[in-house]
């Protein structure tokens, strides 16, 4: 049986998924405003959202009578679910690593965030490096391997970062003083340096593609030639100097945030999203005019230098200047309540109820690229859906159910009724290990001990 | 400076003691693990082979006669990885400690009091062009020494060879299969080398990697690394083979000698403990294109894995170190997580899985390395569900099968090389004695503290240490 389950989960969605069919149900659909009703769900696929719908038979029945469904969130900033550091820091330039290689779909973080109404994050490296490694977006599959975590045909990113952590600010630069043997001396520790390597990693990035561009019309041409050499390093900056492959920067200040724009204008290629872009209000127009999103904290700030002019009004405003805005976490716990993240946009800034609400579903789905998967409620859109008990931009609402690709990967009741068991079950375990413990005495190991 | 002492002379014992060229054991139960058991019957040895095996086999009147009335005969056993003969590589090496030492503060002088060897600080690595933590150019067969004392006690539990690897940094350099004997030059102990490349993928060691700051210093700068390696490898050899073609008028390609240190391994050694790991090599491999074997095994337990590693088609090594909860006044295994908990339950169970999964699959000391512990290590995977036979299979003819020995080692078999083990009583069994083991046709008695019995074991781990 559980050969045939996981058999049958590797084939992906269609064979597993039922018709299901959400009913009473108050619908936040974000692109076409709220609906009392229900949402059919096919084969994965949202099949029918309104007051009336045709309910197949033999359709899989969830009352959520009094309760609200909002389209997945999706988290365009987390650094779960990845093995062994997620800051390959030792290099000024790491496009060579990719979060792909090291997703753990078995990091518990994975099924909290989804508790948490987290059904799609994008995964970053961290912000160690001017040009840091490249990010995957994942679906929070709970239970599927680290290729069934993927979202399939999400374009791949890059992380780039500036300002403080790139520059080493809050760290000596080795020698006297270092308390750790991480931060010896690395070029750049100005932010003038930082310019300067992202500059020279796409100088040479061009030589790159240039060099297997010439090489690929040559053998276009019938010529027989050894290609030149593939370098890691390179290929994901050639990928975003052809558009193939999504900028998303960590920034701060609106000096830096024009400086990158000036410098990727100048090669030719563009930045997808500002992270954290803090200082993003002062420099909106800039931004909306480069064509980026801005993904940004509610209310968080003053916990740097660099991050002292944040105001939380900062994800309204620049969505007033024609930003596309997301909220992200940035963090494991945050991330659980991101409903509550973009409720403060309401209070601060006076978002609407949807727009606020999109800054967590369909906005940061834009940024990914994946809005027409995901990101509202929409026929044809993958059933990756969130019931709450009760209005969910509040903080008394608890995520009830939630959906991805039509499966019902968390259930609250479910999980509550279960914690019993799964206790007993570990309690049995420890017991028994620890009567093998003292019948086996000195010489029960089997081998050395650690 | 007494047990020096004693060590040596006992060593001068067994080298000059008992090296007929014919040993014929008569009238013992023969497991060839190749083929039937032979209830009763006589094993030849000359000149180091196996010169006939049978229940009538004509026993050679120069042959010093061993009487096997009561006694077992099974091939030696081979350990698939290991690190006996490769010097500082015993666990915990006091190198390694240099090395992290001279990494972390390149500015001053190496510490005091550690010999200078082989711990020259490496300059900060920049990249995979730096070539970090690579030794892969490193050949175990050269590096081997014979006094190393790890060899006289893991024959005591009956391995007579050991696939032995040198193991630092992320390229450690490539294996050699060795016979253990007892020898003055380690030429003599080489059966076969290269044997393939050890790759590590964590931190330590090597004075560089998360200690020394250098690249890389993250799992996924490691796989990074590792994958341009051997991009780059693909490239060298093109460049190369079209040179040697033709070098007229052609740039000459830099030498790498870590390129050609890949180049030169059959086969690669991938670290898989996890279920997560398990399926992260296997994609991993498939994108080197590498014939390749993962070593650790801590999760082949469950059962996603058994499925994966047969539909992948690679062999597997099994690592007889089991984690076990830890002891003492201050632990709560209840903290530990339940993923935790299972593997010290189960961890044994996993070459039983691997068996009824159909994976290749053979057994390695990992450490465990004093007859007793190896016996019972062992013993352990056979209570959870492995059968004698398995057992001795993923300690002999597998392991031999895996590394493309399988026609000189691993089963008792006209024209293989003479490591034989000889017991009274079933091996792997608590009670069992080992009464004599034969290496490369010259035989050798366990120091009686050291075998397999309930006597008192030393129990001084690595032996060297």
């Amino acid at each position: 049986m559980r050969k045939l389950l996981v058999a049958a989960l590797a084939t992906l969605a269609p064979v597993w998924a039922q018709t299901i069919v959400i009913r009473n149900a108050t619908i936040m659909t974000v692109t076409h405003g709220t609906v009392k009703g229900s949402i059919v769900v096919k084969d994965g696929k949202i099949a029918e959202v309104g007051d009336k719908v045709m309910e197949p038979g033999g359709a899989t029945i969830i009352d959520a009578g009094g309760q609200y469904v909002i389209p997945g969130i999706i988290d365009c900033h987390s650094h779960i679910a990845g093995d062994g550091g997620i800051n390959e820091g030792s290099v000024s330039v790491s496009s060579m690593v990719d979060i792909r290689d090291i997703v753990n779909p078995e990091d518990f973080s994975i099924y909290r965030a989804l508790a948490g109404g987290v059904t799609t994050a994008n995964i970053l490296h961290g912000s160690a490096n001017s040009i840091g490694g490249q990010t995957v977006v994942l679906k929070m599959r709970w239970g599927k391997d680290a290729t069934g975590m993927i979202f399939e045909g999400a374009k791949p990113g890059i992380k780039f970062a500036l300002g403080e952590n790139v520059k080493r600010s809050g760290n000596p630069q080795g020698g006297r003083g270092a308390t750790t043997p991480a931060v010896q001396a690395r070029y750049p520790a100005t932010r003038m340096g930082v310019e300067d390597v992202i500059r020279e990693a796409f100088t040479e990035a061009k030589a790159y593609k240039a060099e297997w561009d010439d090489y690929n019309a040559k053998v276009a041409r019938g010529e027989h030639l050894i290609p030149p050499r593939k370098d890691l390093k390179l290929e994901p900056l050639k990928e975003v100097l052809e558009g193939t492959r999504y900028v998303h920067c960590h920034s701060y200040r609106s000096d830096e945030i024009l400086m990158l724009i000036r410098v990727a204008d100048e090669f030719g290629f563009k930045i997808r999203t500002f992270q954290h872009v803090l200082e993003g209000y002062k420099v909106g127009k800039e931004i909306a005019a480069h064509g980026a999103g801005g993904s940004t904290f509610s209310d968080w700030w003053d916990y740097k230098v660099e991050a002292a002019d944040a105001i939380p009004y900062n994800a309204a405003l620049m969505t007033k200047e024609g930003v596309v805005v997301s909220v992200n976490s940035d963090d494991a716990e945050l991330m659980r309540h991101l409903n509550t993240e973009a409720a403060k946009s309401m209070r601060y800034g006076g978002a609407s109820e949807t727009e606020a609400l999109a800054m967590v579903t369909l906005n940061p789905a834009k940024q990914l690229g994946i809005d027409n998967r995901v990101g509202s409620i929409d026929v044809g859109k993958d059933a990756d859906l969130v019931i709450y008990d009760k209005y969910p931009l509040s903080d008394y609402a608890k995520v009830q159910k939630v959906l991805i690709d039509g499966t019902v990967y968390f259930d609250r009741d479910k999980e509550v009724s279960g914690l019993a068991a799964k206790a007993a079950e570990k309690q049995k375990l420890v017991d028994k290990l620890k009567q093998q413990q003292t019948q086996g005495g000195r010489g029960g190991r089997g081998g050395r001990g650690q | 400076m007494k047990k020096l002492v004693t060590a040596l002379l006992l060593l001068a014992g067994y080298a000059c003691a008992e090296t007929p060229s014919v040993i014929a054991i008569r009238n013992a139960k023969i497991v060839t693990v190749s083929g039937p058991v032979i209830a009763k019957g006589t094993v030849v040895i000359r000149n180091g082979l196996i010169e006939s095996v049978g229940e009538n086999v004509a026993v050679p009147a120069e042959a010093m006669v061993v009487d096997g009335e009561g006694m077992t005969v099974y091939p030696g056993l081979i350990d698939a990885l290991s690190t006996i003969g490769i010097p500082g590589a015993a666990p915990a090496a006091a190198t390694a400690t240099a090395g992290r030492g001279g990494g972390r503060n390149q500015t001053q002088a190496a510490p005091t009091g550690t010999p200078a060897v082989a711990s020259a600080p490496q300059a900060r690595s920049n990249g995979p062009e730096d070539r970090p933590q690579t030794t892969s150019w490193l050949l175990a067969a050269d590096e081997i020494q014979p006094t190393d004392r790890r060899i006289e006690t893991i024959r005591g539990a009956g391995v007579t060879t050991a696939v032995t690897f040198p193991t630092r940094g992320i390229f450690g350099g490539q294996g050699a299969v060795i016979d253990l004997i007892t020898a003055d030059k380690s030429g003599q102990m080489v059966v076969e080398s290269p044997v393939g490349q050890y790759i590590a993928l964590a931190r330590g060691g090597f004075g560089g990697g998360g200690f020394g700051g250098g690249f890389p210093s993250s799992l996924m700068g490691m796989i990074a690394y590792v994958h341009q390696v051997y991009l780059d490898a693909e490239h060298y050899k093109l460049v190369k083979e079209a040179y040697a073609k033709n070098p007229r008028g052609m740039e000459r390609p830099q030498y790498d000698r870590a390129l050609e240190g890949v180049l030169d391994s059959k086969r690669i050694l991938l670290p898989a403990n996890r279920l997560v790991e398990i399926d992260r090599m296997i994609r991993f491999i498939a994108e080197l294109k590498q014939p390749a074997i993962l070593y650790g095994m801590r999760e082949a337990y469950r059962p996603e894995a058994g499925d994966l590693l047969k539909k992948a088609g690679l062999p597997v090594l099994v690592s007889l170190h089991w984690p076990t909860p830890p002891t003492g006044p201050d632990v709560h295994l209840e903290d530990e997580s339940m993923r935790q908990l299972q593997t010290y339950d189960l961890a044994p169970t996993a070459p039983a899985l691997l068996q009824k999964a159909g994976v290749k699959f053979a057994l390695y000391s990992d450490g465990v390395e004093t007859p007793r512990d190896l016996q019972r290590a062992v013993k352990r995977a056979m209570d959870a569900g492995l059968t004698r036979d398995q057992a001795l299979r993923a300690l002999t003819l597998s392991a031999a099968e895996i590394y493309g020995v399988a026609d000189r080692l691993g089963s008792i078999e006209k024209g293989k090389i003479g490591n034989l083990v000889v017991t009274r009583g079933e091996i792997f069994d608590a009670n069992t004695k080992i009464e004599m083991i034969v290496v490369d046709g010259k035989k050798y008695t366990p120091a009686p503290d050291t075998t397999g019995g309930r006597g008192a074991a030393t129990d001084t781990p690595g032996g060297n240490q």
